[in-house]
This record gives C-alpha cells, sequence and structure tokens, in this order.
C-alpha cells in the first residue's frame, strides 16, 4: 500500500461525481450495449477511478462483443480482446510485455510509466470457463486489477446459467417447468472469497449503486503492486427480465438485502465496506426481476426460504468476520 | 566462423532462442518439447537473456499470453508439442489472424488417445489451417537453422505471422548429433531488434485489438490473410539466401536429393529422410534412378515448385507420418494437388502413399527400400496396387 488510510479518506471526500464527469471518458458512448444495461456503468466507473494510464483487456461477452464493432471503439485506452477464457493469461502477457521493455529500453522508446492493467470478465468468463486462467495469473503475482461484471449467466448467448447465477433463476438452460419449479437449484459459487484465498493482497465486492464505495475499491487497488479481483454486480434487464430504467435500484436492492453484500479482503482481513441501516428482505431484490417471478408461487414457498436462508448466513459469516479482523487489527494497532 | 557441437535437437533449439533474446518466453512444459523450456528458463536465471519468463498454468493460456505479449509490442516465443498444442488450437487461430510473429518450436509428437509421447507429425498436421507458417526440420541443425530464420520470417515487416518450427519428437530433440553453431553476434545481427506494429503499449495511440467483425468484412479480413501467406515464399528464400551468406547453408523452400535425373522418388518430412536418403543412394548403386523430395515450408505451401520437381518422375510415395482418418495422408494431399496442376501439361506421375511411424514406431531403412522397390515395378508398368496404405505394422 503506498497510499496511507488517511490520504484515502481524503481521496474519497475529493471525488466528486460531477467533477469526475468532466473528464474524458474512457469508454464511450456509441457502444451497443442494450439500453438500461448495468455493464457500461460498471465499466465507466471502473475506468474513472484512476487517472493513471491503463491497458484493459476484455474477454468475450456481451461488453466486448459490442464495443469494439469492426472500424468502431468505445475504448479510449488501449483494449485487447483474444477469446473468451483468457482475458487474465492475455493480459498477462501484456503485463509481462511492459515489464520486459520496461527493463530493456530506457528512454524514449520505453513505455510509459505507470501504466495499470486491467482485465474486465463477465461472470461466466471468469467464474466458469476463465477461473483457470485467472487463478493462473493470480498466482503469478502480475501487477493486474481483474473485474469481473457479474450479470449472473451468460448473457451474450442468450441467458444461460452459469456458475455465478443465484438459486432460484430462472435460465434458459435452467429452465423452470413442470418437472422443475424452483429453476436453477445450485447455489452461486462464492468467487469473491475464492480470488481472497489465493492470497492476493486485495479482492472486494461492489455495486454500481454505492459509486463511492466502488470507486475507492478500485482506487485502492491501482495503489497496491501485484494481483487484485474485484467483483461487480452488473443488472442485465434482458436476463434478469427487469424494467430498462432500474438498474441501479436493483443493484442497491442487492445490497440493501445483502443479497450482494459490500466487503474487501486486503492482505487477509475482511472489512464489510457497506452495512446496510436496516437489511431488507429478500423478495425487495427479487420481486422485481422476472427471473424469479416463479419463487413467489405458493408451491416455491419453501424454496423461497431457502433462497433467504442462504443469504442470512453468508451475510452474517461476513459480519462475524469482518468483526474479528476489526478486533485484532484494533489489538495490533 | 561457428562452432561446432555434439547436441540434441533441443539443446540446440533453446540455443537459437538464447541468440534471438526474446523478450518475453511463455511456457509450459510438455515431453518431449519440456527440455526446451528448461533450459531457457536456466539462461532466464543465469542472466544469460534479459527475456522475462511466464509460467502459464496451460498450454491454453501459454498461447494467450504470448499473444497479448506479442501485441503489447516485443519479441515472444514458446514451445510445445501434441497434447500442448492441440489445447493452443483457439489460439493459434487468433495469433496469426492477429498478426503476431511469436515464434513456437513444435517438437513433434503423437496426440491422444491411445496416450504417446513418442514423434509423429500429427500435432503438426492439425495446425495446419491455423495461419501459422510452418518450417519442418530433419535434423538439430536444421532445426537451429530454421528457429534463426524463423525470426525474419515472421516478424518482416511484409508478413507479420506466428512461426512454428518443426522438429522430430525424441529422434531429433533427444538425439546427440554433431552440428554447428553460430556465433552469439552473427544471430543478433542477422535477426536484428524487435521492430513493433501497432504496440498496444503505445499509450499515446490508444488502439484496439481483436474486434467483431461479422459478414460485411470477415470475408475481406480472411482473404488479406491468404494475400499475406502469398508472400511467404520470397521472403523464406530471401532470408534463406541471407543465412546461407553467414552458415554456408543453403536451404530452398525443399530440399530435393538426386531428383533431377530420377524415375521413382519418395516425399517425405523431417528425421526419417535422412533414413531414406541412405537407401536412395544405395538402390542408385545398383543403378535404380530413385531420388527424394523433402518439404521444408509446409505453410504456406510451395505447390507450383513442387509440381514443377516431380513432374518428370514417374513414380512417386508420399510418406505420411500422420493420417487423416477416412482420407488420404496430409501430405499426399497436397502432392496430389500439387501435381494434379501439371495435369495440363501431361507430366504427372502415378502416386501411392504410405502412413509410417506413428507414435515413434521405427523407420526403418528396409522400410524405404520396400517402398522404392515397390515404385520401382510401378515405374516399369505394375499396376498401382493399391493408393493409401499402413507400412511397418505388426500383424
Ligand atoms: C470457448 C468458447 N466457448 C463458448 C463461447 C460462446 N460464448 C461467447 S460469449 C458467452 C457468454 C458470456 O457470458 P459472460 O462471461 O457471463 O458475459 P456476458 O455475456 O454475460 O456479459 C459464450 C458462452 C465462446 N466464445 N468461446
Ligand atoms: S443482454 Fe444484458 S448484459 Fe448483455 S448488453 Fe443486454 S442488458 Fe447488458
Ligand atoms: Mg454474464
Amino acid at each position: 500500500m503506498e497510499l496511507s488510510t488517511k490520504e484515502l479518506l481524503k481521496w474519497s471526500a475529493e471525488v466528486k461525481l460531477r467533477q469526475k464527469s468532466k473528464q474524458e471518458a474512457r469508454f464511450e458512448h456509441g457502444h451497443r450495449m442494450c439500453a438500461g444495461c448495468g455493464a457500461p456503468t460498471v465499466v465507466k466507473m471502473v475506468l474513472m477511478a484512476t487517472e493513471y494510464p491503463v491497458v484493459v483487456s476484455n474477454a468475450t461477452g456481451c461488453l466486448e462483443v459490442s464495443s469494439c464493432i469492426q472500424d468502431y471503439t468505445a475504448w479510449k485506452v488501449p483494449w485487447i480482446h483474444t477469446a473468451f477464457e483468457n482475458a487474465a493469461a492475455t493480459l498477462a502477457g501484456v503485463e509481462t510485455m511492459y515489464r520486459a521493455l520496461r527493463k530493456r529500453e530506457s528512454g524514449k522508446s520505453s513505455p510509459a510509466e505507470n501504466v495499470k492493467f486491467i482485465a474486465f470478465g463477465g461472470d461466466g468468463g471468469t467464474y466458469d470457463i476463465g477461473l483457470q486462467s485467472l487463478s493462473g495469473a493470480m498466482e503469478r503475482g502480475h501487477d493486474m486489477l481483474y473485474v469481473c461484471y457479474d450479470n449472473g449467466a451468460y448473457m451474450n448467448t442468450g441467458i444461460q446459467r452459469s456458475s455465478a447465477t443465484p438459486l432460484g433463476a430462472d435460465t434458459t438452460t435452467s429452465p423452470i417447468g413442470s418437472a422443475n419449479p424452483g429453476g436453477k437449484l445450485q447455489s452461486r459459487k462464492d468467487l469473491t472469497r475464492i480470488m481472497a484465498a489465493h492470497g492476493i493482497p486485495y479482492a472486494a465486492q461492489a455495486s454500481p449503486s454505492h459509486w463511492l464505495d466502488l470507486m475507492t475499491k478500485v482506487k485502492k487497488a491501482h495503489e497496491i503492486k501485484g494481483p487484485k479481483f474485484i467483483n461487480i454486480l452488473s443488472p442485465c434487464n434482458r436476463g434478469w427480465r427487469t424494467a430498462t430504467d432500474n438498474s441501479i435500484e436493483i443493484s442497491r436492492l442487492a445490497v440493501e438485502t445483502c443479497y450482494w453484500p459490500l466487503y474487501e479482503v486486503e492482505d487477509g482481513k475482511l472489512r464489510v465496506t457497506v452495512i446496510p441501516e436496516e437489511k431488507k428482505p429478500a423478495d425487495l431484490f427479487l420481486k422485481p426481476q422476472g427471473r424469479f417471478k416463479h419463487l413467489f408461487a405458493p408451491e416455491n414457498e419453501a424454496f423461497l426460504k431457502k433462497v433467504q436462508g442462504e443469504i442470512d448466513r453468508v451475510w452474517e459469516g461476513l459480519l462475524k468476520e469482518s468483526a474479528a479482523s476489526a478486533e485484532t487489527g484494533n489489538r495490533a494497532g | 566462423m561457428g562452432k561446432i557441437v555434439a547436441v540434441t535437437g533441443n539443446e540446440a533449439v533453446a540455443n537459437a532462442l538464447r541468440q534471438a533474446d526474446p523478450d518475453v518466453c511463455s511456457l509450459y512444459p510438455i515431453t518431449p518439447q519440456t527440455d526446451i523450456v528448461q533450459r531457457f528458463s536456466s539462461f532466464v536465471s543465469n542472466g544469460v537473456v534479459k527475456t522475462e519468463l511466464l509460467n502459464a498454468e496451460s498450454e491454453h493460456s501459454a498461447m494467450s499470453a504470448a499473444i497479448g505479449a506479442a501485441a503489447a509490442g516485443g519479441r515472444v516465443i514458446t514451445a510445445t508439442s501434441s497434447q500442448g498444442m492441440a489445447l493452443m488450437w483457439e489460439m493459434l487461430h487468433i495469433a496469426s489472424g492477429m498478426n503476431l510473429p511469436i515464434i513456437m518450436p513444435l517438437v513433434n509428437r503423437a496426440l491422444s488417445a491411445p496416450l504417446n509421447i513418442h514423434g509423429d507429425h500429427s500435432d503438426g498436421m492439425g495446425a495446419r489451417d491455423t495461419g501459422w507458417i510452418q518450417l519442418w526440420s530433419e535434423s538439430a541443425q536444421e532445426a537451429y537453422d530454421n528457429t534463426i530464420m524463423a525470426f525474419r520470417i515472421g516478424e518482416h515487416m511484409d508478413i507479420r505471422l506466428p512461426v512454428m518450427v518443426c522438429m522430430d519428437g525424441f529422434i531429433v530433440s533427444h538425439s546427440i548429433a554433431r552440428m554447428e553453431y553460430l556465433e552469439d553476434e552473427e544471430v543478433k545481427n542477422f535477426i536484428g531488434p524487435y521492430a513493433p506494429k501497432n504496440p498496444l503499449l503505445d499509450i499515446e495511440h490508444p488502439k484496439s485489438f481483436g474486434p467483431l467483425i461479422l459478414t460485411d468484412l470477415y470475408h475481406e479480413y480472411k482473404r488479406l490473410q491468404h494475400e499475406i501467406m502469398g508472400r511467404v515464399k520470397g521472403v523464406a528464400l530471401k532470408v534463406s539466401d541471407e543465412f546461407a551468406k553467414i552458415s554456408g547453408r543453403k536451404y530452398g523452400l525443399f530440399e530435393a536429393y538426386r531428383l533431377e535425373d530420377a524415375e521413382i522418388a519418395l516425399v517425405i518430412l523431417n528425421s526419417a529422410a535422412g533414413t531414406s536418403k541412405d537407401v536412395v543412394d544405395e538402390l542408385r548403386d545398383k543403378g535404380i534412378k530413385a531420388g527424394l523430395l523433402k518439404p521444408r515450408l509446409f505453410r504456406p505451401f510451395p505447390y507450383e515448385e513442387v509440381g514443377e520437381a516431380l513432374a518428370h518422375l514417374k513414380a512417386v510415395c508420399v510418406m505420411d507420418r500422420a493420417d487423416s482418418f477416412g482420407g488420404y495422408g496430409p501430405m499426399f494431399m497436397e502432392i496430389s494437388s500439387a501435381m494434379y496442376q501439371n495435369v495440363g501439361t501431361g507430366r504427372k506421375p502415378k502416386l501411392i502413399n504410405k502412413i509410417y511411424g506413428l507414435g515413434g514406431r521405427d523407420y526403418m531403412p528396409h522400410d524405404a527400400r520396400q517402398v522404392l522397390l515397390e515404385l520401382h515395378e510401378i515405374a516399369g508398368g505394375a499396376p498401382v496396387r493399391v493408393v493409401k496404405e499402413y507400412i511397418g505394422v505388426r500383424e
């Protein structure tokens, strides 16, 4: 950590969205993502959170296919897409070449100083097919930030379930039917914890509804040398069967119901960064989404309870762990 | 002047890579290639090269990282064999489609199942359509020379394509042979510094690599790749001429051995060509006009030149150390295509195809002798018994 907490707090206070919005956009309008999609908002916030020069790697998926088509690109920063399962490995190669050239060349031909490397992958490209590539890159210790924009399914190919798809969601490959009234019968993979378990210096979870928390996490990550991972909730109105004007509202409900807890794990210490004033019932997050509609049918009452139970269990565990790290932190400090 | 040494093919290639001093080497172990990346890792650990190593967690990631590194704007190497190349397959197309001159020794090994670590050409032939340039090598010397030339060919500004340098697993990779190294300085001057083209790391001029291109221009994009491949022959010959000046070793698109006045010939790749040449000599001593053609540049394939070189023959056997099950051997298909172009001239030898040496099955002088004698009979008027056949089979 090159930045002290005090400095960070100062920076947080300084971040005025209005001021930030005047900065030249690094991800431009003109991309072809659906109206109301959460992903471009997530990308903009991530790129806005830092003034460093950045190079971006992007996994195949909605964000990638909609942002660089033939002669047009929405990216105002160097950007590379190679395939679906390897945004981390590709970026690892870029970052390694950066180190090689910085070491070898001095003067004019050497690449710029302090370049930051960011990968964007969807949940499918991160939790599932790209997990090995991500895990390898994290273990090797590349100086990079991997951002998963998690919309909870393979959206680009038409809403198929991934291991990030929440319990009970109706997707095209976990469809509800007479023999399966529940939709997806398995719980999500807890990828943020899996990444933290790699022993990387920084792993966090964020939501676009809590932009200051999100941008502070990104800013913080960039000040840490080594591999970083941030999992960001990214509402998808097509797949979630929601309106096109409420992605921020929905992501706020995800946080307030503790379906999507905001926390960070820094040097092994877990800290919940946003504790809702009042923990709302999961229904408030689930109900506006068509993919969960069936959960409110009378025959799914028990299943719905199970969904709430899972949310409670994870949230309570996080609170406990967060309190415990705070205590050891206090004792040490 | 170079230095005469006795080394394995892997050691020779590792030294060619050392002399090229690449910026990044991404790697993953697999027999029989592992020895190359182990040796290279020790060059890095001992400060002999300035290369950054990237120990990938799979070949898919090794190639992905090689692509990222090459796009970033520097010289990149990796190496593989068999299953490793099969796992890379998706990314091989992306390396060539993005015009990235990655250099990759491919130590040829059989593909599973059944699992087998020994040499055949199934891996390299499986990469035939990936858009990579392929140079094939008979010996440690040729693998070393081809590796050095690969940098010049792939990195040439008119080309910018990845290059695979093939040599036979174990038979060449692990056998000690006499060969000659060039001086480090000579190789350095010959290859020259890496010249980046549109580097991703040029922050001031941001570029997007790897767009989505659908029906409107994908076809044109691929035609461009075809056109670039068309330039490779000329560049390869020019580079080979320059290489001859520093090494005294002259390479063409293929090697023609006692072919000019021959009536029958084998077309055969890599190490087995060496065994076959001895038998050609033996038959020549008996008055049989035998010859041999050993392809070197397999992608792009020099159809006109090969067609011309074989046109005067009466009978040719194309030897394949790989099979396209349900089809002819992959080399046979190329030679048939090359010969068909000569139909108009009326010059066309009889063609047969033998599949030999799969999974490292020995290819012995008596195998070559048996095939050449069959060709001798066909040349004398005997009918072709069967077009495609396995030889050296334990019945
Ligand atoms: C190896 C491979 N398998 C499958 C695909 C097809 N594919 C492209 S994008 C995609 C889904 C992407 O899902 P996710 O990563 O969650 O991103 P999203 O589209 O939801 O933003 C799939 C399955 C592919 N491109 N490559
Ligand atoms: S399908 Fe969903 S994730 Fe994809 S662009 Fe549309 S709203 Fe965004
Ligand atoms: Mg998704």
